[in-house]
């Protein structure tokens, strides 16, 4: 199969991801948008580890997965933390910085 | 020249005792003004060792300086703060010390009802330090601090009741003045320095020399705008009738026998760049004459005792100017005549204060009237100073006045009978605005109100006024007798050719005596036989009117200098706030408004920021891929 076809896939995932967090106001949501534009990056990576013949682009993946990981425990505490205290997830309640 | 170590002591005690009394405070009022007179008196001590050792050295040996410290070295520019004492300074140091004792010690009767006796003790001493300081530096630099000192002590002395504005206004006015004249000197510091590369007094002679007359006549001209200012000479005199404002021991030291000689004492002791400029020689004569004429016709009308005798003082300090500006012939005279005049007028200004003294500080003349009967000492006393300053023989004026008249007949040409006919009119003025002050003063009938309790002065204010008047009696007869005075200053001057003579002594005092005889005889007529009003009369011609309000000389500055001045300064301040300040304003305004343009973009939505993000990155990668294609 073409390797071809992965990329255009993660081009896919990538922005229905990106839309996602641009039209979606809860914050869960926005949240797994973000997890699907770091997956679908991964995917390129992957491929290109594939098409290139090395482990690179795997390696990277790894690091990515860490990383989100990392993000979905800090991101998660904070949305939670955020409910609590004004009983709404929707991000666009959430603009303090603004003021 | 000899080095001394003792000299800096002349300055440096009456300058402790100025600071001891500062510095402590309220604790030193009980015996501060002890202090300061043993220590003012102590410096004229000083004095007079300095002057018996000079007297034990030959001619050539006599000038001493002392080096205290190096003052200032920038690269090839070296000054020393050092003070140097000649046959010039020597004159001063006793004149100011001396006659600086005498006030201390009037002063201490004089203000002891004044709570801030002390500080008025402490004020005193700096300025009897800083007129050292001025007499004994020994270049225009170390002069020009001692200059600016005796500007400060005048001024804090002429507000020192400070509480009542028109006082205070009037040590503003008189320092404001005198910033005037302290630019002309620094200006000639500046131009000699450029010309000469050096400011000290031997190293400017010696570079006379060589050096153009324009920059000589520069230098001569600025030198004497920091005289009039000092000196309280036309154009810049305004100051000193308002400075009658501070206590009349003030006056007597400060605006009378010492301070305002300052500027004649700048002249003399640049002998040798006047002689050098003719043109500026000739104004400092000019600015004289001027002077002598218009101090007198101020002394005139004015009816506030002080303030005729500070017309007086400006008149004589003419007098002064004049004869140092006729060159080698004149400056021993000059000096002569500041000697006597610091002797009669600062006794004439304590008796003023005695008077005023027992006539609950009362000033206007037309308030006094037959005061002879009551303060006979005062009377004696004034009126001894009253015959020196009319130039009656063998009293001191005669001498030194006359002098400067023979002088000014005999300087040679139109401009020599002009000078003299001027000195000659002067001294008949004098003669008139003098008798009016005596009579209206001490004879004649009371015309004070029932309040006023006219009494004779303590000892400790009438022994100053008669020691002065002592000094009124003889310093003409000790400083001419053998040309006593002449000799002992002719080393530092140029020797001068004799002029033709055009009038001889005996014919120039005789034509001074009766102009003095009709001047009396005028006031005579008008004050002693008529009634005189207890309020001014105000149907006078227009002369009076004018010369009631100091020849106009007030109106005049406000006309031509402090009118445009604050045009000016309007326009100044709209510059600085259009121009400058617009400029300034208008950048923030800028940032300001672009910030608030771009303040719309920050909606505070994560939403539009992550769109934003997404935006500009698809933005780059088609950049990218344009670029690359």
């Amino acid at each position: 199969m073409d390797a071809a076809n992965y990329l255009y896939l993660s081009a896919l995932l990538f922005t229905i991801g990106a839309v996602g967090v641009v039209v979606r106001r809860n914050a869960i949501v926005v949240f797994m948008c973000i997890e699907l534009m770091l997956n679908a990056a991964n995917l390129s990576f992957v491929t290109f580890s594939r098409i290139n013949g090395d482990l690179n682009g795997q390696v990277i993946a790894f690091f990515t997965m860490v990383v989100a990981a990392c993000e979905v425990v800090v991101g998660l505490a904070i949305i939670v933390t955020i409910y609590r205290s004004r009983r709404s997830a929707s991000i666009d309640d959430a603009s303090l910085l603004k003021r | 020249m000899m080095t001394s170590t003792s000299l800096v002591y002349l300055i440096a005690l009456p300058l402790a005792g100025s600071a001891i009394l500062l510095l402590a405070g309220r604790r030193s009022d009980k015996w501060g003004h002890l202090l300061a007179t043993a220590l003012s008196a102590s410096s004229f001590v000083v004095g007079l060792y300095q002057l018996s050792l000079m007297l034990g050295r030959s001619t050539g040996e006599r000038p001493i300086t002392q080096k205290l410290f190096e003052w200032i070295s920038v690269g090839s520019f070296k000054i020393d703060a050092s003070l140097m004492l000649d046959q010039l300074s020597i004159c001063f140091v006793l004149l100011i010390t001396g006659v600086g004792t005498l006030i201390h010690i009037y002063s201490i009767s004089y203000m002891s009802h004044d709570p801030d006796r002390r500080r008025f003790f402490a004020f005193l001493n700096l300025f009897i330090a800083a007129m050292l300081l001025l007499v004994l530096g020994d270049s225009y630099l170390n002069l020009y601090v001692g200059w600016e000192g005796v500007g400060l002590a005048s001024y804090l002395l002429i507000g020192f009741w400070n509480q009542k504005p028109a006082y205070a206004t009037a040590s503003k006015k008189a320092f404001v003045m005198n910033r005037v004249g302290d630019m002309g000197l620094s200006f000639a510091i500046m131009i000699a320095f450029a010309t000469m590369g050096t400011v000290s007094f031997s190293g400017v002679k010696e570079a006379v020399d060589h050096t153009s007359t324009a920059a000589l006549t520069g230098i001569g001209i600025m030198l004497l705008v920091a005289a009039t200012g000092k000196s309280a000479q036309f154009p810049l005199q305004a100051w000193l009738g308002d400075a009658m404002a501070g206590p009349t021991p003030v006056s007597a030291l400060i605006h009378a026998a010492t301070m305002v000689t300052a500027g004649v004492y700048l002249i003399t002791r640049s002998n040798f760049i006047f002689d050098a400029a003719p043109t500026a020689q000739l104004l400092v004569v000019i600015v004289g004459a001027i002077t002598l004429m218009f101090g007198a016709l101020i002394g005139t009308a004015k009816d506030d005792i002080k303030k005729a005798l500070a017309a007086s003082t400006m008149s004589q300090i003419g007098y002064m100017i004049l004869g140092a500006g006729l060159g080698p012939v004149g400056y021993a005279f000059a000096i002569m005549h500041l000697l006597t005049h610091g002797f009669f007028k600062a006794g004439m200004f304590l008796g003023a204060g005695s008077v005023m003294h027992g006539m609950n500080d009362e000033v206007n003349m037309r308030k006094y009237g037959a005061l002879r009967k009551f303060m006979p000492i005062t009377f004696a006393t004034f009126g001894l100073g009253y015959l020196a300053i009319l130039g009656v023989p063998p009293f001191a004026g005669f001498y030194s006045k006359d002098m400067i008249i023979e002088t000014a007949f005999n300087s040679g040409g139109a401009k020599g009978i002009i000078l003299g006919c001027v000195t000659l009119l002067g001294a008949g003025i004098t003669a008139f605005y003098m008798t009016r002050v005596m009579i209206l003063t001490f004879t004649g009938k009371s015309r004070w109100d029932d309040e006023a309790h006219p009494h004779e002065s303590p000892w400790l204010m009438w022994l100053p006024m008669a020691i002065l008047a002592i000094g009124s009696l003889t310093s003409g007869y000790l400083l001419s007798h053998g040309d006593a005075l002449v000799n002992w200053l002719s080393p530092l001057f140029e020797n001068h050719a004799e002029h033709a003579e055009l009038l001889s002594p005996l014919v120039v005092s005789g034509l001074a005596l009766a102009m003095v005889a009709i001047g009396i005889a005028i006031a005579f007529v008008k004050y002693s036989r008529n009634e005189v009003a207890a309020v001014a009369p105000t149907d006078v011609s227009i002369f009076t009117t004018i010369a009631r309000q100091d020849l106009l000389q007030d109106r005049f500055n406000e006309a031509v200098f402090m009118q445009p001045g604050q045009v000016l300064t309007a326009v100044l301040v709209k510059t600085d706030e259009a121009v400058i300040d617009g400029a300034v304003r208008g950048v923030g305004r800028i940032a300001l408004g672009s910030g608030s343009a771009l303040r719309g973009v920050q909606t505070g939505f994560v939403r539009s920021y992550a769109a934003l993000i997404l935006i500009g990155a698809v933005a780059l990668v088609a950049a990218i891929w344009v670029v690359t294609q």
